[in-house]
Parts: C-alpha cells; structure tokens; sequence
C-alpha cells in the first residue's frame, strides 16, 4: 500500500517533470526571438523588407558596400531611446563626414504606431544621417531575428503598452560582417573608436 | 568623474547655463530636475532629478504628481542580458547621507497622459511625496527632445 503510494507518487513527479521539459522545449522552440548570446547573421543573409521615414523601400543587400550600424527602438520609448539617439547624433558629430559612408539605422519595434510618417517627425530631432525604418509585423520579426535582437511588448494601464527591447548598437563592416556592439550609453570614448573600426 | 565631463560639455554645448532650483523638505534637497520636450501629448514625457538627503535615516520617493499628466508614474530602466525593460517601481530609495538620481536609462518618473504639449525652455511643477518627508513641489524645465542631460548648473558642480 505504501509503496503503491510512493510509486503513484513518482509516477506523477515524472509526469510533472516531463510535463514542464516539454513545456520548456515548446516555448524555447517557440520564441524564435529569443536568441540573446547569439551573434547576428552577416547582413547579406538577412532577409526582410522594411520602409524609411520617406516610404522608400529598404532590404539588407541595399546596406552592403557601406559600413553599417543599426539599433531598435521605438518613439513611444521615453527614456532609453531619445538617450540612445542622443548618444549617436554625438558619435556622428564627433565622426564628422567620415560618418556620411555610414548607414545608421532605427529599426522600429512597435510598428503599430511608428508609422513613416510619425518616425521622420521623431527623428527631425537628431542628427539627419539617422535613417528610420518600419514595417510590417512580420517584417520587423524577421528584421528582429536576422540581428538575433529581442523584443516584446508590456501592457501598460488602461490598454496602453510599452516595448522591451534589445537596447544595444549593432555595428557591420562594408561588407556586411558584424563587427561589435555598442552597449546602451556607452562611454563615448569606447563607442567612437568602435565606430572608426567599421568605417576603415 | 566621466559623467562630470559629459555634463560640462552638454553646458557648454548648450550655451548659457540655466539656473534650475533647488528645492528642500526636511532633511532632503531636491535639483537638477528637467525633462524634454514632447512631440504632441500623445507619447508619455519623462522626468529626471537627483535627490540628496543629508539626514540620518533613510526615505523613499513613493509617488509624484503633475497638472502636465494625468497619469504620471516612477519607472526605472533595467537591463537583463542587453534587453532594456521598464518595470513599474514602488519606491525610489533615498539612502541616509547619500543620494539618488532619476536619470537616463535608471529611475524616470514617466508621465503617461501628457495635458499639455512639453515645450522646450518651459517649465512644469511635478510634487514629489517622500515617504517620510512629505511633499515638495519643483519647477522642471523642459530642454531639447536630444537632451541627455540637464543644463543647468547645481552648486557643487
Ligand atoms: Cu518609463
């Protein structure tokens, strides 16, 4: 009797526990965001289509030849994302016309109300060689995942939401190599010469 | 130290320095507080501070409140693994013989609901209620959407 307990007991332990292997199996598998740790792919195997402040069309391969550096963000964010615009406008400045070869890119992670528009009236406020872009949500997903970046959006009060998002600068070669990353507001002093790196 | 020269190349950046005040309610000194300016009043604004206490026991910044929103809150920005999130925070600590700034990619009070657009070189009051020292109220002033760091000069600086 007892020993039928105990083995009914470890019979239902061994459920729970394959139970919750599975369940983590499923959401690992499923969160094909979550990838932190993992390097981003070389820009000539990313695959997306994403639109600038101005409606143009932006793929990848149009960044190619160039060197490149790109962050996501949102303009809804009030605190990190003027911060790390603000942080590069002073990286362009102090770079000067060297940073003109330079794409710079804001990936928007909140497309739904970062429209072209809404995006090229955010970033009149900083430095004009700052390219915005948004798109669809699978497009933005597939972006996302080609830089292995994360993001996830927070109900807020009364049906309001914010983003959680990868916060770092992603720097590429000409040759569409990732290079570095730029940690979130980054002594200047290291950030810049990261940047020169990618553009010689 | 770095931060310190950050702060005196955005003031001399930014021209002359304006003269933020300083504010008290017992044993705490509240400066430096500013904000950037909105595009619209649909995005949330932001607030940053320092607050010192120069007492012996410790407080807590448990809620602000502004006519500049309907729905202002204390944030603070936290980063876990390279992702920047946002929780919510019940306090901000205000250690005893110490210091605390709400400031870029830290502590923020986050002002949901804008009534008023932000505009750049205006000023709004914000109270702040401090668990132990009660209320005090502060003029903040507005500086550019770029901003990322207050212009105006504190005594010690
Ligand atoms: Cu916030």
């Amino acid at each position: 009797m007892r020993s039928a307990t105990l083995l009914r007991g470890f019979a239902m332990a061994a459920a729970a526990v394959a139970f919750m292997l599975s369940v983590g199996w499923w959401q690992t598998r499923d969160r094909a965001q979550d990838t932190a740790g993992v390097l981003p792919l070389p820009i000539d195997r990313m695959s997306f289509t994403l639109m600038d402040q101005d409606g143009k069309t932006v793929e990848p391969q149009d960044w190619l030849g160039r060197p490149t550096m790109v962050f996501f963000g949102f303009t809804w964010c009030p605190d990190i994302c003027p911060t790390t615009l603000s942080d590069i406008s002073g990286w362009l400045e102090t770079l000067g016309p060297q940073a003109d070869q330079m794409n710079t890119v804001l990936i928007s992670v909140d497309p739904e109300r970062d429209t072209p528009e809404i995006l090229g009236d955010y970033l009149s406020n900083f430095d004009p060689r700052i390219t915005g872009l948004t798109g669809s949500l699978p497009q933005i997903k597939a972006a996302a995942k080609g830089f292995r970046a994360t993001y996830r959006k927070v109900p807020a009060e009364e049906g309001d939401y914010t983003m959680d998002h990868t916060a770092g600068v992603f720097l590429f070669d000409a040759d569409g190599r990732f290079a570095n990353i730029i940690d979130y507001h980054e002594d200047p002093r290291y950030a810049v010469p990261k940047i020169t790196r990618i553009i010689k | 130290m770095k931060r310190i020269f950050a702060t005196l190349a955005l003031i001399a950046a930014a021209g002359p320095a304006l003269a933020c005040e300083t504010v008290t309610t017992g044993s705490l000194e509240v400066s430096r507080a500013w904000s950037r300016a909105s595009i619209g009043t649909a995005r949330p604004g932001v607030v940053y501070l320092t607050i010192r206490n120069s007492g012996t026991a410790d407080d807590a910044l448990i809620s602000i409140t502004t006519p500049a929103a309907d729905m202002p809150m204390l944030h603070q920005t936290v980063m876990t693994d390279g992702i920047a999130s946002m929780p919510h925070a019940m306090e901000v600590p205000v250690p005893a013989g110490g210091q605390v700034a709400l400031e870029p990619g830290g502590y923020h009070a986050m002002l949901m609901d804008l009534t008023q657009v932000l505009k750049e070189g205006e000023t709004f009051p914000v109270t702040l209620t401090f668990r132990d020292a009660g209320e005090v109220t502060i003029p903040v002033t507005v500086q550019n959407i770029g901003a990322s760091a207050p212009t105006c000069t504190s005594p010690d600086e």
